[in-house]
């Protein structure tokens, strides 16, 4: 090694221990950037280049996109038939109405039982509201797919539900519960309820109860107040709660497939089934681009209108 | 609308006339905590009425009970005539401005305001003729479109205010209306809401723990302490005539001397105090025995500082060492050591010190003498 190779060996080091020691704070701002380019945006642009490829019976079951022709001639095949073909088939077009109706309902039922939970909480007493807010986190110390199977057991024709049912001469046969819409609907709300109280109460336990007093000192009835005050100034956290439980449930798979059985449409059963029954990746890409805009789009719309509302 | 009060009317003093609010033998009770205790109040048409007090002395319990946000533990509040026990808040006669104004933050200015009469289901003309009037009043037209978070303090003071009148109440209830303001906006608050009681003629009943705010302000005062009321009168009666140490030490300051009294005749008392050895003569009678022990609270200002001896004698009068002076521009106050005691003397500036008599100086020996009208005898 020569004096020239050294010197410019050394001041490399040194520039490098220069940069972490004064700029380590800038550089840890990049570590969950780096994180999310490796591992969101990365495999999103290799599902949406599965997704224009054309499938074939191999391994990888598609088409590499890129190809060398003869000639150097570099040649890239872009296929948009596996897009056209779930608009073609109306089992797909179906199956997104469907996840977004199941989605939907099962957010509005989350609100509908989400919110008077978040305010009883929120107007409870110190020491009971810690108690309430652990009994809203206490599911998620046991397994989600064991919960799921709780329920199987709970709602099957010989079930928990059914027996006590026939034992107490309501019923005499049992009834459907178990891969119904019924039991996904229970399944999802029972699941994601607690993504709909959580931001609820943050929001919540920031309001500002005077104001209530004050539109009762005005004249407003309790309800009157509810709907010109409360339910205004609880609007950001009844969205945030929304679209917590309506984007996981959208793309549910787990609830639909042990809950529903075969007779519950949803995108995501959907999904599993083109990916690993028929292995047709480019088709199952495709599903899963498709429903990713399905569920930006209207994010991004409220965050359009929201931006507009706090600049006027 | 009502007359506005008249400086020589009097309601209180009149037995004839009827109380607007009742306060009977009233209580509230958080747990074991009294925050108000079996207190009686009565307060006239037209009044612009204080509650005084330090922190925790039940006064916005009280007040919240009138506007009905709390249910008294025992007692009857009337207002008009009406027991307001079962009434709640959204139908009371009454409205409240909040200390923290408690402004809708969706809402802008103009809806603020509007709540209220919207409430009331108005036509929407006569909605918007309201609004147009009372912002007018509080000099916000121009502000009407925009939101809270969009005005400094004081326009949200009288957006709150704005709010509060629009409903034209019976009474107004005012928690600390003042109290979020710096301390000149407060200054012109304080005129611009004598003012406004003074045009409209509503009852006012305002809670503050600022003492100036409540003289300026208020056709009586009542001190509250602990949940009970200590004094109730019109400022000056407060201020001359305390009926114990409590109110003469919380409004003013007061040079507190402890004695016993030596003479009780019909006009007069004399205290002797040996704390300061000085023989105070009192112009007003006291039923109290000759000999209990008493204390005798002098007004800083009231107290002349000369360098000469006074003319009064030695009744009235102290000797003592300047301890300390504070120049305040339109007063100076002095510290003068009698015995162990410092006491504290106001006086005007009302030559500059180049051209009167040489101005007293630290340390110098000097005189202090009062009229003897200028103490009072408390025995409590």
């Amino acid at each position: 090694m020569n004096e020239a190779d050294k010197i410019s060996h050394i001041s490399l080091a040194d520039r490098l221990n220069h940069v972490l020691q004064h700029h380590w704070k800038r550089l840890i701002v990049f570590i969950p950037y780096f994180w999310l380019f490796v591992f969101f945006l990365a495999p999103f642009f290799i599902v949406l280049k599965i997704s224009l490829s054309e499938a074939i019976i191999a391994s990888p079951p598609f088409k590499p996109m890129l190809n060398w022709a003869e000639e150097g001639i570099m040649q890239i095949r872009v296929v948009v038939d596996n897009y056209a073909y779930l608009w073609e088939d109306d089992l797909y077009v179906k199956t997104y109405l469907n996840s977004l109706k199941i989605s939907t309902i099962s957010t509005i039922l989350c609100l509908l039982l989400g919110y008077p939970i978040a305010y009883a909480i929120v107007r409870s007493s110190h020491t009971t509201k810690h108690i309430l807010l652990m009994l809203i986190i206490l599911p998620f110390w046991t397994s989600f797919l064991l919960r799921v199977y709780a329920w199987m057991g709970l709602l099957a024709d010989q079930g928990t539900i059914n027996n006590l049912l026939i034992s107490l001469g309501v019923i005499d046969d049992p009834i459907r519960l178990l891969y119904s819409e019924f039991a996904v609907y229970v399944g999802i709300v029972y699941t994601y309820v607690p993504f709909m109280i959580l931001p609820l109460y943050a929001n919540m336990e920031k309001l500002d109860w005077t104001l209530l007093e004050a539109a009762a000192d005005l004249g407003a009835k309790p309800m009157t107040t509810f709907f010109t005050v409360t339910l205004p100034m609880t609007t950001p956290g009844i969205i945030a709660g929304a679209l917590l439980v309506f984007i996981p449930a959208t793309g549910e798979f787990v609830i639909p497939d042990l809950l529903g059985g075969g007779n519950v449409l949803m995108i995501g059963r959907l999904l599993y089934n083109e990916f690993n029954a028929n292995v047709d990746w480019p088709v199952a890409s495709a599903v899963a681009m498709v429903l990713l805009v399905v569920l930006v789009l209207p994010m991004m719309l409220y965050q359009h209108i929201q931006s507009k509302e706090t600049e006027g | 609308m009502s007359q506005p009060i008249d400086y020589n009317d009097r309601p209180w003093m009149d037995p004839d006339a009827e109380p607007f609010i009742r306060v009977q033998s009233v209580s509230k009770h958080f747990g074991d905590f009294t925050a108000v205790d079996s207190v009686d109040l009565e307060i006239y048409k037209g009044e612009l009425f204080s509650l005084l007090g330090g922190s925790g002395c039940g006064k916005t319990t009280l007040l919240r009970m009138l506007a009905g946000f709390e249910d008294p533990s025992a007692g009857n509040i009337f207002i008009d005539g009406v027991n307001m026990n079962d009434v709640p808040p959204y139908e009371r006669p009454v409205n409240m401005m909040f200390q923290s104004y408690a402004l809708f933050p969706h809402m802008t200015v103009e809806n603020n305001v509007a709540y209220g009469l919207k409430r009331d289901g108005l036509p929407a003309s006569d909605i918007a003729q309201k609004v147009e009037e009372v912002l007018a009043m509080v000099e916000l037209t121009r502000f009407r479109k925009r939101k809270p978070h969009q005005l400094s303090g004081g326009q949200r003071q009288r957006v709150a205010l704005a709010r509060a009148l629009v409903k034209q109440p019976k009474v107004l209830l005012l928690d600390e209306p003042l109290g979020a303001l710096d301390k000149r906006l407060r200054e012109q608050a304080q005129f611009e809401l004598m003012n406004l009681q003074d045009q409209l003629g509503v009852t006012f009943v305002v809670v503050t723990h600022d003492q100036e705010e409540a003289m300026t302000l208020s056709t009586r005062i009542a001190i509250m302490d602990n949940g009970r009321f200590m004094q109730i009168g019109t400022p000056t009666e407060i201020y001359e005539f305390p009926q114990s140490r409590l109110v003469a030490n919380f409004i003013g300051n007061a040079n507190m001397f402890e004695g016993r009294i030596t003479e009780n005749g019909p006009d007069h008392v004399v205290v002797e105090s040996k704390e300061v050895d000085c023989e105070f003569y009192i112009d007003h009678g006291l039923s109290i025995q000759e000999g209990s022990k008493v204390w005798v609270a002098l007004r800083p200002e009231k107290i002349s500082i000369s360098k000469g001896t006074p003319a009064s004698g030695p009744t009235n009068t102290l000797k003592g060492m300047v301890h300390g002076i504070g120049y305040l521009g339109g007063t100076s106050t002095y510290r003068v050591q009698v015995g162990d005691r410092l006491i504290e003397i106001t006086s005007p500036n009302q030559n500059r010190p180049k051209d009167g008599n040489p101005p007293i100086e630290w340390d110098e020996e000097v005189y202090l003498s009062w009229e003897a009208s200028s103490s009072v005898v408390l025995s409590k």
